[in-house]
């Protein structure tokens, strides 16, 4: 039942290959296949292999890799966001920058209180958040390979050109990471988007679906993200729990070497109980983080780029009113209509590409949700349940190993 | 060395030297001797380290030895007939603490429990040191086990349960304290009555400890040591105009005064105490103790006693040449350190898994929320039973932490002050120890000082001084008699420690494990339920 303790993190590469690849379920299709073969962390960076396998005849070879950085992966985010013929379309969300200062922390806070703990404590701590930083790191690279994996399955951003040199250039593609003006850039583009949000919410859709579908938006983002913050608030309040059974096993462990009675045994018994316990509690931990507050963080992304996608239908039914209006005042002045017809004609055209391709993504988003939900959740169960049943067992030996001694 | 020289101890301690006689006979005769011997006497010690208490009283060591273990083979055969013989054995005990009173008036009648409580601590202390030194050897090749067999006998035969229940606020404001009722229910007949309810104030219980303390610790006694005052939860109380704010703390508290007494009513001499019996039994409210206040003269008066004794540690370093000693003195000081190492563990991890248990129901509201956003209906429907199934895993991390605080901080926050209670009587060991020693010393300066009025022929003081050295000679002899006795007393109490100790952390430890089990169980059992409805999303 013990089974597999010992490699967790092995293990969990494991269960997070399985979740990688079930993000992307939609394709069958093995003409464009992506993966982050390896990664590297270097001191402040990380350097990502990808790994791309294809069929089209757009690219030179049929098996490749460069190594690329979490920038570079903004970038091509960026080029999509931008592209106006994408308008229509979720852009799978960028993945998070690489953030290990929390795991260095805790190891710098760990270093520093040395010598209140022993050497076996410490040394049990360390391993602890060595299994963390590897995690973290593992999720980094989950999340990359997500992002490339969504892009080379949908079929249309699979065919952009910048994602051909993304994954074919063999050159660092000397991206930099945004100056000052850029950020105040970035900041001005948030207003932007609030304002957005202000106009989308003042904004009456006539369109049923699509009034119905930013109501959903609007609210299931605000919730998912509130439930995102508790759910890694509880499994980090979980591992603490965890940590803690080290203290006390070894704690035990140390009573068990001073008693001088037969309690030295049992002290030794349920100390090493608790330490396998502990693990446990650690696992429990992990998959809730992996199964729960994942599955709940990238589906807060993905319907904040459902959100994007509403905004910027909105923005393009704005500019349709604001050219029908265009129109309607040169048709009364009767100066330049045919000019003023034309950009109505685009502006419609636009917005009803946009409406029509948004309806089949929104639609596919909410497949995508509740299949991904399910498979989490019932994975969570599973293991939850897998978890507690080998407490159990361990606890029903431990307590039958005492009693028989007494 | 005492004796050819200064045949007068006996003389001039008749009382005394009777009393070692009384008991020196009747050990193997009486029934009741042995077993009040049994009570106080520690178990298993080594013969050699015993001889010497016999020496100074009647000189010839080779003698003593034999005499000695003459006398055991007989005190032990009769110690397991009543070991069978459960009235015989029963009887002896229940009049033990009537029966040190009744020496000292040289009466062996049985004398109403009512009529001890009068007597003072002070009135009985003379008397045991007496009959205990000269029934000490007797114990002496009586084997440990045969020992606890007997204790646990005695522990099995007279039941004495107590419970503390209902805590009541009275009054309000600063002036308000909690009642708690104490129940007892035993078959002891001492007791008046077989069941007694009693309302009882923490004061009350702080003042039984401190009756006891004076009474026992210096003999050796480990006295359970009743909870700590706690101003800041005090204080909470008197201020929340509610129950709830402060339900947790009386709680807590509670359960202290309760095992306190439970402890106290376990051990074989402190159960029998006059004082414990009239805090069980007397009707109505004790009359109000001051002297437990920490700003009353009393308080001031321990307080500097305990700067005094504490000084005192540092400054005397006493030579230890009893092993058993000085292996248990390291112990105990490791002991006391894990011990407080694990409570301090113990309790973050409870206080970690309260935490676990307050984030859980958060994340459980939002996932309720969550739910309710949710436009697809199966997935909501799952989500809102996730919402449910987390809020019953938070009363389970709830309870779970109060098991990790009950169960087991609480344990060994227990076992930390008895393991001060254990400390402070090795401290009054030393102290005894001192004493005889100081004895010993003023002995040697009068013998000089006799020797040189011997040689200045100053013949006229050398009666006075034959009289200083008789004196101090007792002295030195009594001295060396109480640390024997106390040394003894102390081996049998610390044992006796031990085994509690395995008995209550065994059980604690089990009972710990049987409800993390429970709960993992309770899990599995919230999570299989949960499971149909995460299938069920389509």
């Amino acid at each position: 039942m013990m089974d597999g303790l010992e490699e967790s993190p092995d293990l969990m590469e494991g269960e997070q290959g399985k979740s990688r690849s079930d993000t992307v379920d939609l394709n069958t299709d093995t003409s464009l296949q992506v993966d982050i073969s390896d990664a590297l962390s270097e001191r402040d960076k990380v350097k990502f292999t990808v790994h791309t396998k294809t069929t089209l005849s757009q690219f030179k070879k049929s098996d490749f890799s460069v190594v690329r950085q979490h920038e570079e992966f903004i970038w091509l985010h960026a080029r999509y966001e931008e592209n106006e013929d994408y308008a229509g379309i979720i852009i799978p969300p960028a993945p998070p920058r690489p953030d290990f200062d929390a795991s260095r922390e805790k190891l710098q806070r760990l270093g520093e209180g040395e010598g209140t703990m022993t050497k076996e404590e410490f040394s049990k701590m360390k391993q602890e958040l060595e299994a963390e930083y590897l995690a973290t790191f593992k999720k980094t690279v989950a999340m990359h390979e997500v992002f490339l994996q969504r892009l080379a399955a949908h079929p249309v951003l699979r065919n952009d050109m910048n994602f051909e040199v993304f994954l074919e250039y063999e050159q660092d593609m000397s991206v930099r990471g945004k100056n000052k003006k850029e950020k105040l850039g970035g900041f001005f583009k948030n207003l932007t988007k609030t304002a957005d949000e202000v106009l989308l919410s003042g904004h009456k859709d006539i369109d049923s679906f699509f009034e119905d579908e930013k109501q959903f938006l609007v609210e299931y983002h605000a919730k998912i993200k509130d439930a995102t913050t508790k759910a890694d608030k509880m499994t980090k309040a979980h591992k603490n729990v965890a940590d803690n059974y080290i203290q006390i096993s070894s704690g035990l462990m140390q009573l068990a070497t001073i008693e001088n009675t037969e309690l030295d045994k049992a002290f030794t018994k349920v100390a090493e109980a608790l330490e396998k316990a502990r693990k446990l509690e650690g696992r429990v931990a992990s998959d809730e983080d992996l199964k729960l507050s994942d599955s709940l963080r990238y589906y807060m992304r993905d319907s904040s780029a459902g959100l994007d996608l509403l905004y910027r239908r909105v923005r393009s039914l704005t500019d349709f009113e604001n050219a029908n209006k265009a129109l309607e005042k040169a048709r009364t002045k009767n100066k330049e209509v045919a000019q003023a017809e034309k950009v109505q004609q685009a502006a419609c055209e636009k917005f009803e590409k946009i409406s029509e391709t948004a309806k089949k993504e929104l639609t596919e988003f909410k497949q995508r949700r509740i299949a991904y939900f399910r498979k989490n959740l019932v994975d969570l169960v599973e293991l939850e349940l897998k978890h507690a049943r080998a407490q159990v067992q361990l606890l029903k030996n431990c307590i039958s190993a005492l009693n028989e001694e007494a | 060395m005492a004796d050819s020289r200064e045949p007068p101890p006996f003389e001039v301690d008749e009382g005394d030297a009777k009393k070692d006689d009384d008991d020196l006979f009747s050990d193997a005769s009486e029934h009741q001797k042995t077993d009040s011997v049994g009570e106080t006497k520690k178990e298993a010690e080594p013969v050699k380290k015993t001889v010497p208490v016999f020496v100074s009283l009647n000189d010839h060591e080779d003698e003593d030895d034999d005499l000695f273990a003459e006398e055991d083979v007989v005190l032990d055969s009769d110690e397991n007939e009543e070991d069978q013989t459960i009235t015989e054995k029963y009887i002896p005990k229940l009049e033990e603490p009537k029966k040190k009173e009744p020496t000292v008036a040289e009466s062996l009648a049985a004398v109403p429990p009512e009529a001890i409580r009068p007597l003072s601590a002070e009135e009985e202390r003379p008397k045991l040191p007496v009959s205990q030194s000269s029934t000490s050897s007797s114990k002496i090749t009586s084997s440990t086990k045969n020992a606890e067999e007997r204790n646990e006998g005695e522990d099995d035969q007279y039941s004495l349960e107590i419970m503390v229940t209902e805590p009541m606020k009275v009054g309000d404001g600063m002036g308000a304290y909690i009642v708690y009722k104490v129940m007892t229910k035993t078959n002891v007949p001492a007791f008046r009555r077989n069941d007694m309810c009693v309302p009882r104030r923490f004061s009350d219980f702080l003042g039984l400890h401190e009756k006891l303390s004076e009474k026992h610790v210096h003999q050796g006694c480990i006295v359970p040591p009743a909870p700590e005052k706690s101003v800041l939860g005090m204080t909470k109380v008197k201020m929340s105009k509610e129950e709830s704010g402060s339900a947790d703390f009386v709680e807590k508290r509670r359960a202290a005064l309760e095992r306190f007494l439970k402890r106290t009513a376990a051990h074989p001499v402190l159960r029998m105490d006059p004082d414990f019996r009239e805090f069980l039994e007397r009707d109505g409210e004790l009359p109000k103790s001051t002297s437990t206040s920490a700003l009353s003269g009393a308080g001031v008066k321990r307080l500097l006693s305990r700067v005094g004794d504490a000084v005192e540690k540092i400054s005397f370093k006493m030579d230890e040449n009893d092993e058993w000693f000085e292996d248990r003195h390291q112990q105990i000081e490791n002991l006391d350190q894990q011990l407080r190492k694990l409570h301090s563990s113990m309790e973050a991890l409870s206080q970690h898994r309260k935490e676990l248990s307050q984030t859980t129901a958060v994340f459980a509201k939002s996932a309720a929320m969550l739910a309710n956003a949710e436009e697809h209906t199966a997935l909501s429907r799952a989500l809102s039973q996730l919402a449910e199934t987390e809020e019953k895993i938070e009363q389970l991390h709830k309870e779970q932490s109060d098991q990790d605080y009950f169960t087991m901080a609480e344990l060994l926050k227990d076992y930390i002050v008895l393991i001060g209670a254990v400390k402070d009587v090795l401290h009054e060991r030393v102290k005894v120890y001192k004493t005889w020693k100081d004895a010993e010393a003023t002995l040697t300066k009068k013998r000089e000082t006799k020797v040189k009025l011997e040689l200045s022929h100053k013949t006229d003081k050398i009666s006075q001084a034959q009289q200083e050295i008789t004196e101090w000679n007792h002295k030195v002899e009594k001295g060396q008699a109480d640390f024997e006795r106390i040394s003894a007393t102390i081996k049998k109490e610390v044992a006796r420690f031990d085994r509690l100790r395995v008995e209550d952390f065994k059980k604690s430890v089990i009972t710990y494990l049987e409800h993390l089990m429970e709960n993992e169980q309770k899990l599995i059992k919230y999570w299989e339920a949960f499971l149909p409805e995460g299938k069920a999303i389509i």
